[in-house]
């Protein structure tokens, strides 16, 4: 067993049974609830903005070659520099070397999954730069020295007291433990950063084609002021955030808000198309756009899980997933958790390491009934099963499938499986849940129907 | 007309109760029932492992045993899904590939047949109990299943059907409930809470296999609350 | 080669293999549409009404349900004690703003210190400045929010950085909904835009402590539209 499932299965049974864990997510995630629902019905139809969207991903990611270089074109032309990385080191080092050229010291970021995804804050903190995460969730994990517990509410995992704690220890400054006063601590400590800060630092929810833009999504007002402040504005953003036209904004705005927040809309979406404009009187000099690959295209080349480039990262396959409320985001050891993160994280980073993930699943369904832009998340599961199973049989799985096989197919065999069965119930019931238990599995927590002496067959043969 | 009926592998070793009453039931409707001996189980355990060579292997005779029937009705959702939604793709480019679409297109969850093909709701059932339903998320989603118990149900005299507050996984999830134990005993507790919430005496559900799950952990943790099919229900007089 | 070319020429190799169309469940077919998917949102996204006062009085409840403070006054002159009662209040002793029939008319009449961003301005000095007085582009009934730009709102920081921001905007600039305000700002800007448009819908917030709501997170505690 490769330690990546060995440390999965360790923390997920740890967490599955925490049942404070459990009770926290569950509060956390029942006020989401209940906007999103109210959200969604507020649509004249959620299930045609879904299709509709789903078919503008489709023509995104289908024509991805020809939106990128009108993209970047557009971009170039009103003076953003535009880079291209195939790999988070590429990513990692033109980043340093801008901040390098700049002469930075201080860098302040809002949040960008991406980020997360090349491990970018522990390199440039290795070369000396200091940098600051302004998203108040964001901040909080980075004070505790730990990845996002969730791709949308990094913090959800904390109670109001331990992020009490936290501040008084970290910052010395923790009047109580009201969101409200914890809020205001953060915004007094982020205000000064701000005014100081040699470069602001985003990520980008969708990149415009047709007008050359990169559209920010969020609430705090911390991307706008990352985006004002600084001189040297640096975005960081997968190539498969392309939509081709501004007007798609009109659906995939909302549509991301209420799938992610159950808000109409977040607060601020702010489309950017260049640095400071002659004429302008604020914003930054330079704008650096990076493009990543990180093995996006190997995805885009598995046209069966294409679709799993449709998503905009609104974490609402995460909300649902009965499998992700049990063991928490960190449990998966990946940027991306939950359904989405179980599909592309084999493609990203090697299928027989991350199977596993496709493994945890129950393949309910809840979310790919969720996801704003359709992607065929829990039949992706499934394949990226199919595929691990195909390249790498495991020996005693295929052969207990092969003799089960046998039996499944010869009445006889059947039926003595069955007798077998029954027979054995009374010795199985002696030795329930212990390490002589071949079930035990399952019997540790679960008890095992009793198997009647007459099975339906028989009942249909004795009747006849 | 005659029902090819199938009962799947743990119905007919645990749950015979369930599949005699299906029987009984559509034929009270008139209808001939008949359920080929051959086939066991529609392939579902390695299909969701990802051994789909194997998969294969059990379900080509279900599919050739099943391929003159005039309507094949199927006493699990789960199982249902199986091959009404995924035997065309297990099949994609093989030579069954056809058959396999005609099959499904001819199969029936029960409770979908009984109310959609035969129209019929009312089975002059009685059962004097607070009950509430558990939807089987292959019924549910992939089939698309959840008007159709409800309709039955609410024709059962003396019945008191009381929904769950959220819909969600049981947590057996098949071989899931053994190569991730824990985290399907924690999804089965929480399944188990939510109905304790709803104060009902039965859990009811089309697929036998939840109940299974669901079962094992009341009984093991001495909780009063019991579950049934819905056949059962539907048969009860 | 450039990484660039090795980047579009994986893409291209890639699409070379189509991939089924969306809810198609493994058919694959050419896709045939000649206008765009998201065409028609309109029709999809939450109803607005059909006349301007039905229009009016959903943005003002889109409004207060954001916690924002929406204010349609019934004249021009209006704006002057209303603006003045509102400094008073919250003890406003310096203004920031930017040139602009509505917003030089706010700011006449309260009479105070007024930093504007026009021509360049010192940020510290911004950050003291009380509220921030902006016009906008649009109204959006169906969201209860603002669109502005860096040039319709005295560039990018003028409306997040001081504590209180107050929009003046105009009874025409009400548009429906999302749909309407893109094609207002394609149409009043294309090809070319102001360097940043954004949708402000609402005070700042968040919810990053137990999913509860506080507004203020870093951009402004209060929004204030005034409609004249």
């Amino acid at each position: 067993m490769s330690t990546f499932v060995s440390d999965f299965k360790t923390r997920a049974t740890e967490k599955a049974g925490d049942l404070r864990h459990r009770s926290v997510i569950r509060t956390a995630l029942r006020s989401y609830e209940i906007v999103r629902d109210k959200r969604k019905a507020a649509f004249q139809s959620w299930e045609s903005a879904r299709q509709a969207a789903a078919e503008t991903k489709w023509e995104a990611i289908n024509h991805l070659d020809k939106h990128l270089v009108a993209l970047t074109s557009k971009l170039e032309a009103r003076g953003t520099k535009v880079h291209w990385a195939s790999t988070g080191a590429q990513a990692r080092e033109i980043i340093a070397q801008i901040l390098r050229d700049k002469k930075a010291r201080s860098i302040i970021k809002s949040k960008a999954m991406t980020s997360e995804e090349i491990h970018l804050n522990h390199a440039l903190e290795k070369e000396g730069f200091t940098v600051v995460e302004s998203d108040l969730g964001e901040f909080i994990v980075q004070l505790r020295h730990e990845p996002p517990y969730h791709i949308v509410f990094p913090s959800m995992h904390l109670t109001r007291g331990e992020i009490k704690d936290l501040f008084q220890k970290e910052l010395g400054d923790a009047p109580s433990d009201s969101p409200e006063e914890l809020t205001m601590v953060a915004r007094r400590v982020m205000r000064q950063k701000y005014l100081t800060a040699d470069v602001g630092f985003t990520g980008g929810n969708f990149a415009i084609a047709e007008t050359g833009m990169i559209s920010i999504t969020e609430n705090e007002g911390n991307a706008r002021l990352t985006a004002a402040l600084p001189k040297t504005m640096v975005t960081l953003m997968g190539i498969e955030k392309v939509l081709p036209r501004f007007s798609d904004l009109a659906l995939f705005l909302p549509m991301l808000a209420t799938a992610g927040a159950g808000q109409p809309m977040t607060c601020y979406n702010t489309m950017y198309s260049g640095p400071r404009q002659p004429g302008e009187c604020d914003g930054p000099e330079e704008w650096h756009v990076i493009l990543l690959d990180n093995r996006r295209t190997e995805l885009l080349a598995d046209a069966e899980q294409r679709d799993s480039l449709h998503c905009i990262r609104c974490g609402a396959c995460l909300n649902v997933c009965p499998i992700f409320r049990n063991v928490g985001g960190h449990t998966y050891g990946t940027t991306y958790s939950g359904p989405v993160g179980a599909v592309i994280t084999p493609h990203l980073r090697g299928l027989q390491d991350w199977k596993h993930l496709s493994n945890a699943s129950s393949l309910c369904g809840a979310c790919t009934e969720a996801c704003p832009v359709k992607i065929d998340l829990h039949h992706h599961l499934l394949q990226n099963r199919r595929n691990a199973s195909a390249s790498e049989p495991a020996f005693f799985e295929r052969l207990a499938y092969q003799i089960f096989g046998l039996v499944a197919n010869e009445p006889v065999f059947w039926s003595l499986a069955k007798k077998l069965g029954w027979l054995t119930q009374p010795l199985q019931r002696a030795v329930k849940g212990s390490a002589l238990d071949p079930a035990k599995a399952w019997t540790k927590t679960r008890d095992l129907p009793p198997q009647p002496r007459e099975s339906f067959k028989d009942w249909w043969r004795n009747r006849k | 007309m005659t029902v090819t009926l199938f009962i799947p592998c743990f119905m007919d070793a645990l749950y015979p109760r369930a599949g005699i009453s299906m029987v009984e039931i559509l034929e009270r409707l008139g209808h001939t029932v008949v359920c080929p001996e051959e086939i066991a189980c529609c392939g579902q355990p390695p299909f969701n492992s990802g051994y789909w060579a194997e998969a294969r292997t059990i379900a080509t005779p279900v599919l050739e045993k099943l391929a003159d029937a005039e309507a094949v009705v199927i006493g699990s959702g789960s199982c249902g899904a199986m091959v009404k939604k995924f035997y065309p793709e297990l099949f994609k480019d093989t030579p069954h590939a056809e058959l396999a679409k005609q099959v499904a297109a001819r199969t029936w969850e029960f409770s979908d047949f009984l109310v959609s093909k035969l129209g019929v709701t009312d089975l002059g059932a009685k059962f004097p109990h607070k009950v509430t339903f558990h939807d089987g998320c292959h019924g549910l989603r992939e089939l698309g299943i959840h008007k159709q118990p409800r309709a039955l149900l609410t024709k059962v005299q003396g019945l008191e059907l009381i929904e769950l507050t959220e819909v969600s996984c049981c947590g057996f999830g098949g071989t899931f409930s053994a190569k991730f134990p824990m985290i399907s005993t924690a999804m089965g507790e929480v399944k188990c809470a939510a109905a304790a919430e709803t104060g009902a005496e039965y859990i009811v559900s089309s697929d036998s296999s939840c109940l299974m799950h669901i079962q094992g952990l009341l009984s093991r943790q001495g909780k009063p609350t019991k579950t049934i099919s819905l056949a059962e229900v539907l048969n009860h007089r | 080669m450039s990484e660039r070319e090795n980047i579009l020429g994986r893409i291209r190799e890639a699409l070379q293999v189509s991939a089924p169309l969306p809810g198609a469940h493994g058919e694959t077919s050419a896709h045939t549409h000649t206008e765009s998917p998201a065409s028609h949102a309109r029709e999809w996204l939450p109803s607005v009404g059909a006349s301007v006062e039905e229009q009016f009085a959903l943005f003002a409840k889109n409004a207060a349900d954001l916690k924002a403070d929406f204010q349609l006054l019934a004249s021009r002159d209006e704006l002057p004690v209303a603006l003045k009662k509102m400094a008073a209040a919250e003890k406003w002793s310096r203004v920031a703003s930017h040139e602009g029939e509505l917003s030089n008319f706010a700011c006449k009449a309260l009479g105070l210190p007024v930093l504007l961003t026009d021509k360049g301005y010192d940020v510290q000095a911004m950050e003291k400045c009380d509220v921030g007085i902006t016009e906008c582009d649009a109204l959006v009934a169906q969201t209860g929010g603002v669109a502005v730009t860096s040039r319709s709102a005295g560039g990018r920081a003028l409306s997040v950085l001081p504590p209180h921001h107050v929009v003046v905007a105009s009874r025409e600039q009400l548009v429906a909904d999302l749909p309407a305000a893109f094609a207002l700002l394609q149409q009043k800007y294309a090809p070319d835009f102001p360097s940043m448009i954004s949708f402000i819908t609402g005070p700042s917030r968040t919810g990053d402590i137990e999913r509860i709501l506080v507004l203020g997170a870093h951009g402004p505690k209060q929004l204030t539209i005034f409609c004249i």
